[in-house]
């Protein structure tokens, strides 16, 4: 019974959203929107979990002052402090908890943390990126073999685009490759995808690939 | 600064040059130079100097700004075009699908698709698929609707539906029900109640979906959830290194693409063409093209050099 029921269950629910997407009715319509609904809560839940999860490991790595604990204190007091002042507010005077409105959502503490703490951290990490992509280009892009010098080529080409001072030419070279080849490679990529997608979902479907039963 | 023809930066800085860009710019091409005299005796540069060469590169052109005339490539215009064409009136939404990191990138072709699209009256509906984009959703709106466009009233002519967890699920359903999933507004005002809702029911209302990100959920699963399904023209505007993606889609799936700053740039530069009002306004995108061009000049340089060190160190080591 362990075995058969998830299988009975995915291959109910795969037939049945197959079955609703090429035969569109009222009545399946209803009950696809009803499964629909079901993805909702189990993400809602999905994000309570993920949020549990954040805390014990946190917690453990404190308590057994394991290496860096200190972080994990940062990452309980941020976590509870944004989580505090996102459903409370004292704009006007009076200290108010609101759990089902989105009045926490303007307390100024809670918008001063995201505008001054988040987004600085978030977009000083995404600038070092090119620091690193500098670095990694001067290394990596050699033209060691024809297939390397064409990579190194089609790169050049590229990042050139982006320049204005190099004119139309190169903008008109750009696009064709953006346009072709990399149009050409990018939809074969997509179409395999989308094939392989397919194949696994269908062995999923008729139970040949049961991976997800923690079985082979 | 602005450089206005096709020519080589280093050579036509006009006569609007302040002494910081001529005095930046000779330090980076002499430095350059000595690099590459290092580079022909084979020596590898060091990569704390490619770290120092990026950060001269981009601070100069923030210190002293240097901008470039900008003109939309077609898959740009294609999105102001059909803004510009729908009658006045017409709904769009806009997804903020990115996050901070993201916001350098996105957040210009997100103000100006913004500005064009409440300049020509349309009625905008604002929404994020990610939990962080309803911030930054929240503080685009307090900077660019009170200040330029003051006669536009919430739920009248604009609304934010902001933020909900689900990912590609909220699209699934909003394709069929939009207020199965947003049953009110940011401010917890149902939307039944706002005019902006009047006679929508779900995706299939809209004229346009422009979303703005690069991450998942974003650009393709609008294309595959609601663009497709709802048959509802989808543009995008993604960070540089996901345009690339977007590009298969395009121009039946996706109407047009915004790629970076770049994209952004060419976007703002159409919308000044033909709403002069706006050229007071900040223009980042443009802005950002200087440190951009000059970050992108120094690693291009950087590339040749590690080919000709590379070339040169072979032949060293081919020689008896």
């Amino acid at each position: 019974m362990r075995r058969q029921l998830p299988f009975v269950l995915v291959f109910l629910s795969g037939f049945f959203m197959i079955f609703q997407y090429f035969v569109p009715h009222q009545k399946s319509e209803f009950v696809y929107e009803f499964l629909l609904d079901w993805l909702t809560i189990i993400g809602g839940f999905a994000m309570a979990l993920g949020i549990w999860s954040l805390i014990r490991v946190s917690y453990d790595r404190i308590k057994r002052q394991r290496e860096n604990w200190g972080y994990s204190v940062i990452t309980l007091t941020g976590l509870f402090l944004m989580m505090f002042f996102g459903i409370t507010n004292w704009e006007d005077g009076s200290f108010g908890v609101y759990i089902y409105t989105a009045e926490g959502l303007s307390n100024s503490m809670f918008v001063h943390f995201f505008d001054f703490i988040l987004i600085p951290i978030q977009a000083t990490m995404f600038s070092l990126l090119a620091f690193f992509i500098a670095s990694a280009a001067y290394r990596a892009f050699r033209a060691r073999s024809v297939i390397a010098s064409l990579l190194l080529l089609a790169a050049l080409i590229v990042m050139m685009r982006f320049n204005p001072i190099f004119g139309a030419w190169i903008e008109t070279v750009a696009n064709w490759l953006m346009n072709v080849p990399n149009l050409a490679a990018q939809r074969a990529i997509v179409i395999g995808l989308g094939l392989g997608m397919v194949a696994t979902a269908l062995k999923i479907i008729l139970g040949i690939e049961r991976g997800y039963m923690g079985q082979g | 600064m602005m450089f206005d023809s096709p020519m080589l930066l280093l050579l036509t800085a006009g006569s609007g040059a302040t002494v910081g860009t001529y005095i930046g710019l000779a330090i980076i091409v002499l430095g350059l130079l000595a690099l590459l005299y290092t580079s022909i005796k084979a020596i590898e540069v060091d990569r704390r100097i490619v770290f120092l060469f990026i950060f001269v590169a981009v601070s100069i052109p923030i210190l002293f700004p240097i901008t470039f005339e900008e003109k939309a490539t077609p898959v740009v215009k294609r999105i102001f075009d059909k803004i510009e064409s729908l009658p006045e009136g017409s709904r769009i939404l806009l997804s903020f699908d990115f996050d901070p990191a993201m916001a350098p990138e996105v957040q210009p072709m997100a103000d100006a698709v913004m500005r064009h699209a409440l300049a020509k009256n349309h009625r905008v509906i604002f929404m994020s698929l990610w939990a962080t984009g309803q911030g930054l959703l929240d503080r685009t709106m307090q900077r660019i609707l009170p200040n330029e466009f003051p006669d536009k009233v919430d739920g009248v002519d604009f609304a934010s539906v902001g933020y909900t967890a689900g990912n590609e699920g909220v699209l699934n359903v909003i394709v069929s029900d939009f207020k199965k999933m947003f049953p009110s507004d940011a401010n917890s005002i149902p939307l039944d109640s706002l005019p902006v809702f009047n006679r929508f029911s779900s995706c299939k209302d809209l004229d346009l979906v422009v979303t703005f990100g690069g991450g998942k959920p974003g650009a393709k699963e609008w294309v595959l959830f609601v663009g497709d399904k709802a048959n509802v023209p989808v543009a995008v505007g993604v960070a540089a290194v996901v345009a690339p993606q977007m590009y298969p889609y395009f121009p039946n799936q996706v109407l047009g693409i915004m790629g970076g700053i770049k994209g952004a740039a060419e976007y703002e530069s159409e919308l000044i063409k033909h709403y002069p009002q706006f050229a007071e306004q900040p223009t980042p995108g443009m802005v950002m093209m200087g440190p951009q061009t000059l970050a992108h000049i120094v690693i291009i340089a950087f590339i040749v050099f590690g080919n000709v060190a590379y070339f040169f160190g072979r032949r060293r080591e081919e020689k008896p």
